[in-house]
């Protein structure tokens, strides 16, 4: 498992010596878990976990035209986004399917950080580099820099009890750049992918060890390294989509239940033209699995003998104690509270159509 | 890695043990738990259902993915351990404790090597 031909993150060492158990995400060895996927979950929902997700791309758009490009190139709206601010976002093709879901965070005007997939970095990168009209350039920046996620309620207290200068962001989808934890400069901003408050933590590549090691061995706060199976039970909880999973290329965002990120009043952004003209095909569903058995991502969903859609993320949410899915079915073919059958692996195990998110946080 | 000495082991990770009246318990091994994580649901087959040795006669789901569970000799199944339908956690905790089934007139058979633990031991070493 040691001399294959993947990527490593800077973390690679720390995190075998933690026990982390390797596997290839995106074309990195990363850690899917470390003492357990159950125990990572919970440690994220009560008290704080921290993830390595370095894999992920970082690109710096720049000039004086950035804002125009990311306006046109982007769903979401980005002339109103300011200085300090977060905006997540979907880039969709000409005919409205989904690149790739990513933050952006606005450093000035002018200057905008872009937080794209690990697997859809190089895709992308040409992409962008492709759109960008006028005074207007793209770096990759993702070599030179690591990423952590520090999520869960405790999350605050480890980090105002490292913070060794700066100011930690307060508001949700905000950042603060030179922040000092451990007297590591880095920027902190106040997102995350697991339905639970917390910050995601951009510092230099030789300076992460430093931080992760921090992070985890602060004094009474009871903090574990999480892998990405933690991420992947997490997210699916909160009901955030996964690019693979709930986004492609061949589904509009509308039908990936994600309307809020994209704005038709705009004059225009790529695939503006596709998404109000077609038809909507598809509704993202949340389905808890009331039968015996485990929805995975695959499994056909069934309403009176019918194929109504597909299983596009399921499994076990440990947090609920119970086999949740999302699904992508026929527009509005189903309700709240309708009773559904999933063919797993030839079994027909019904589940009921519920709310989504699954979980939401209070703390 | 724990490995009893009483054991027989398959080559898709169960174990097995039979007692001197042909009757066999099968579970699976702590190296196929600790390789699928936090177990969280377990399928079994009826008591009187019949196999082959080979054939499926269940699955376990981690978090992670599923595992088809084979068995490793011929028979009928005279009991399953019900306890594992509600606290699959168990196998995690003692899979040599937990027994998934119980085969009356269990019958070796050539096509289904039963390894001892040591040899099972090498058998994980090159597959891990």
């Amino acid at each position: 498992m040691d001399s294959n031909n993947y990527k490593t993150t800077p973390l690679y060492e720390t995190h075998l010596e933690l026990g982390g158990k390797m596997i290839e995400y995106a074309g990195f060895n990363m850690p899917v878990e470390f003492t357990g996927v159950i125990s990572e979950h919970l440690s994220v929902r009560e008290t704080c976990g921290v993830f390595d997700v370095s894999h992920m791309g970082e690109f710096l758009i720049s000039g004086d035209d950035a804002v125009a490009n990311l306006n046109r190139i982007m769903t979401n709206e980005m002339s109103t986004l300011k200085p300090g601010k977060v905006r997540y976002t979907l880039m969709c093709n000409d005919s409205g399917g989904i690149i790739d879901d990513l933050l952006v965070y606005c450093i000035t005007e002018g200057r905008y950080l872009l937080i794209v997939n690990a697997a859809n970095r190089d895709k992308d990168f040409l992409w962008i580099s492709d759109n960008l009209k006028g005074d207007c350039i793209i770096d990759d920046l993702s070599d030179g820099l690591a990423l952590l996620a520090v999520q869960g309620p405790e999350s605050d207290r480890l980090m105002d009890r490292l913070l060794t200068n700066g100011k930690l962001p307060e508001k949700y989808y905000s950042f603060n750049e030179n922040v000092e934890i451990s007297g590591i400069k880095l920027t902190a901003s106040y997102t995350g992918y697991t339905g639970e408050r917390g910050f995601e933590l951009l510092c230099r590549t030789h300076e992460v060890t430093e931080l992760y090691n921090s992070l985890l061995n602060a004094d009474d706060i009871s903090v574990l390294p999480c892998g990405l199976a933690a991420r992947d039970t997490l997210r699916l909880e909160a009901a955030f989509p996964l690019y693979g999973h709930e986004l492609n290329e061949n589904i509009t965002p509308i039908e990936a239940g994600l309307g809020f990120a994209v704005k038709t009043d705009k004059d225009f952004f790529i695939g503006k033209e596709s998404i109000i003209n077609n038809p909507v095909r598809y509704s993202r569903i949340g389905l808890k699995v009331t039968g015996r058995g485990i929805a995975r991502e695959g499994n056909t969903v069934e309403l009176n003998g019918e194929n109504i859609g597909t299983i596009t993320s399921g499994t076990y949410l440990p947090y609920l104690k119970g086999a949740y899915a999302m699904a992508s079915v026929s527009k509005d073919i189903v309700n709240i509270h309708d009773v559904v059958t999933i063919d797993i692996r030839g079994r027909k195990v019904e589940a009921e159509v519920v709310k989504l998110p699954f979980y939401k946080s209070n703390k | 890695m724990n490995l009893p000495d009483n054991l027989r082991f398959s080559k898709s990770h169960e174990w097995i043990i039979i007692d001197e009246n042909n009757t066999a318990k099968v579970g699976i091994s702590d190296f196929a738990q600790h390789s699928m994580g936090d177990i969280v649901f377990i399928n079994l087959p009826s008591v009187g259902d019949s196999f082959d040795a080979g054939d499926e006669i269940g699955d376990v789901e981690s978090v992670k993915a599923v595992s088809e569970i084979y068995s490793p000799v011929s028979g009928t199944v005279s009991a399953i351990n019900e306890e594992l339908l509600t606290s699959p956690e168990l196998i995690n905790e003692d899979p040599y404790g937990s027994w998934f089934i119980e085969i009356e007139g269990a019958t070796i058979d050539d096509s289904i090597t039963l390894m001892t633990s040591s040899e099972y031991e090498e058998f994980c070493q090159k597959e891990s």
